[in-house]
């Protein structure tokens, strides 16, 4: 039976690791994901949960020691923000090159400078080629369930990668909104235990764990991992499958909201799904054939889908929430075009970046959207893809 | 969404508009809405004016913005209304709740044209006589349950009667005076 409650998506996240249970969280608090590490030693203290809880120096210092910790066998769990993750950067791509499926929960927040606390995607559209699995959520309800979800995916064998679960920053960790819980027994059933093949502890077969690695072999390292995020496809699908048999809630790597019939659409990552969905139907009830495809997974990068979702459109509109600076396209954009490169009829294809350091992205906003779209598919011409939206004077 | 209700909360630092706002969708979500209660996060600081945001309605709301034409409006400190435009974009079948010891219409040349309802209750005044100290966001709470009907009244007392006695599990003595200023605040509102 679901349980009914009332929670922001930081104490989502938090309840959830509860019901986990990990053996080590490592973390250092930073705007605005430091609840739930706080709520978390909460827990601990309380004796709620057994869990190693290490209060660290540094982010840094908390990635290499969840590093240690899941090299060692344990199942090992974080939170951080923004700055946070920028300070871990060098080991998050440690972390995924010894194939250790470490889950961290990044509650986005614009990068500095300018110094800010509000949302962007800044910070994990950086580490976005860090080799981490990375899923967004739209709310609360989304933020618990893949969190429920992270660990079976990163601990598959035929995946062994770290799972970054993202949720916007403040508009959906700080907002106190409805959510549909598991009950403790069925989230841990579900989880299950961590099983690794490999682990330093194990000493009838010891090894080593991340050494240097010599020409001769780091290449073929590398490789296993790009194949690792192939496999993890299939792997990611397969659990978002089961999840729903047990919660009535089934997700996929992208989300299609009406997009059956429509001529324009937005490619969108986020809380501002959300928001873009009421504008939706608000141009439906007028008779506008407009839709949208939310990307959930981000890293592996869902281009089949995509590309199949946006192929009867007219013209579309990819929203970043970072950028990139390279004068001509945020990061989404980029690779939602690769997606649609050399596909027939492809959609005429224009760059929004939005919402920067919680820049507030309103029904209006999303409308003011559809309407270049609309100016495109009018006159046939796309202009100048790379545009801001949302800017003053502009 | 016909039946949703917005509320937009305006105060400053300290003064508990965010812990109101997080308190009225802890009240609405108990009576089986659904519910949204976030602030507006800023450089907080002690005093500086900020904003909190309360979606109530019959189904989820998808949306995550802040709210712009609010049905209704919170004014947790009077001293707001010279330097917030606390009624931009306010409804006008809607209203506006100030905490104030003055008559609503005595604030209205404040209100930049505003034309809807105005109430006020000296949510100073009563937390002060009860509790011996100003703790405004509690009878503004119960204001505004009474003005928007967003919650049947007695299904509010009942509730935050057992939120109480939940919060103060570790001083109970605070209860009753909790629980006066809520059914004052309800009965002394006025516009």
């Amino acid at each position: 039976m679901a349980i009914h409650e009332r929670l922001s998506g930081n104490e989502a996240i938090a309840l959830c690791l509860k019901q986990i249970n990990p053996d080590v969280m490592c973390a250092f608090p930073i705007t605005p994901s430091t609840e739930i590490p706080q709520y978390f030693s909460n827990y601990v203290s309380d004796g709620l949960v057994d869990t190693e809880f290490v209060a660290v120096e540094s982010e840094h210092s908390a990635m290499s020691g969840c590093i240690g910790a899941e090299a060692a066998g344990a199942r090992c769990v974080t939170a951080t923000s923004s700055c946070g993750l920028a300070l871990m950067w060098e080991m998050l791509y440690v972390a995924a090159s010894m194939r250790l499926p470490i889950t961290l929960a990044c509650v986005n927040r614009a990068l500095s400078g300018p110094i800010n606390i509000n949302n962007d995607h800044s910070d994990s559209m950086g580490a976005r080629d860090s080799g981490w699995i990375q899923i967004y959520a739209e709310n609360n309800q989304e933020a618990y369930d893949h969190m429920c979800c992270a660990m079976r995916i990163g601990e598959n064998p035929e995946v062994m990668l770290p799972v970054m679960i993202c949720q916007d920053g403040f508009i959906t960790s700080h907002a106190i909104e409805n959510i549909e819980l598991l009950e403790d027994d069925v989230v841990k059933k579900y989880v299950g235990e961590y099983k690794p093949e490999q682990y330093l502890l194990k000493h009838e077969n010891p090894v080593a764990a991340g050494p240097y690695d010599i020409q001769p072999y780091y290449m073929e390292h590398k490789y296993q991992q790009a194949v690792a995020m192939k496999q993890s496809y299939d792997v990611i699908r397969k659990v978002f499958k089961e999840f729903g048999e047990i919660s009535g809630r089934s997700y996929d790597l992208i989300e299609e909201y009406r997009m059956e019939d429509a001529e324009t659409a937005i490619v969108i990552i986020g809380s501002s799904a959300g928001t873009a969905k009421a504008a939706i139907d608000e141009m439906r009830s007028e008779g506008r054939k407009a839709g949208l495809v939310k990307i959930r997974v981000f890293r592996p990068f869902p281009a089949e889908d995509i590309a199949k979702a946006l192929s009867g459109c007219k013209a579309v509109a990819v929203m970043d929430k970072a950028d990139s600076f390279n004068a001509q396209t945020g990061p989404v954009y980029a690779e939602t075009c690769a997606a649609l490169f050399g596909k027939e009829n492809a959609p005429k294809m224009i760059n929004y970046i939005y919402g920067l350091g919680g820049r507030d992205v309103s029904t209006g906003t999303i409308k003011e959207v559809f309407a270049a779209l609309d100016e495109i598919v009018t006159t046939g011409v796309t202009g100048e893809t790379y545009r801001h939206i949302g800017v003053r004077g502009l | 969404m016909n039946n949703m209700i917005e509320i937009r909360w305006h105060g400053r630092g300290g003064q508990g508009a965010k812990t109101a706002a997080l308190l009225l969708a802890d009240a609405a979500f108990v009576v089986g809405k659904y519910v949204q209660g976030f602030p507006e996060y800023g450089p907080e600081r002690m005093g500086a004016p900020i904003t909190a945001y309360n979606r109530i309605s019959d189904e989820r709301c998808s949306v995550h913005s802040n709210i712009y034409y609010p049905d209704y409006v919170a004014v947790v400190d009077e001293s707001l209304l010279e330097s917030v435009d606390v009624s931009k974009g306010l409804k006008e079948e809607g209203a506006i709740v100030i905490n104030s010891c003055k008559e609503p219409e005595e604030l209205r040349p404040m209100l930049k044209g505003y034309k809807g309802r105005i109430y006020t209750i000296d949510a100073a005044g009563i937390s002060k006589a009860i509790l011996g100290k100003s703790f405004p966001n509690t009878p503004m709470l119960a204001a505004m349950v009474k003005i928007t009907g967003v919650i049947e009244e007695q299904a509010f007392i009942d509730q935050m009667q057992k939120s109480y006695e939940h919060k103060f599990a570790h001083k109970p003595q605070v209860i009753d005076g909790n629980m006066q200023v809520l059914r004052r605040s309800m009965e002394e509102v006025k516009g």
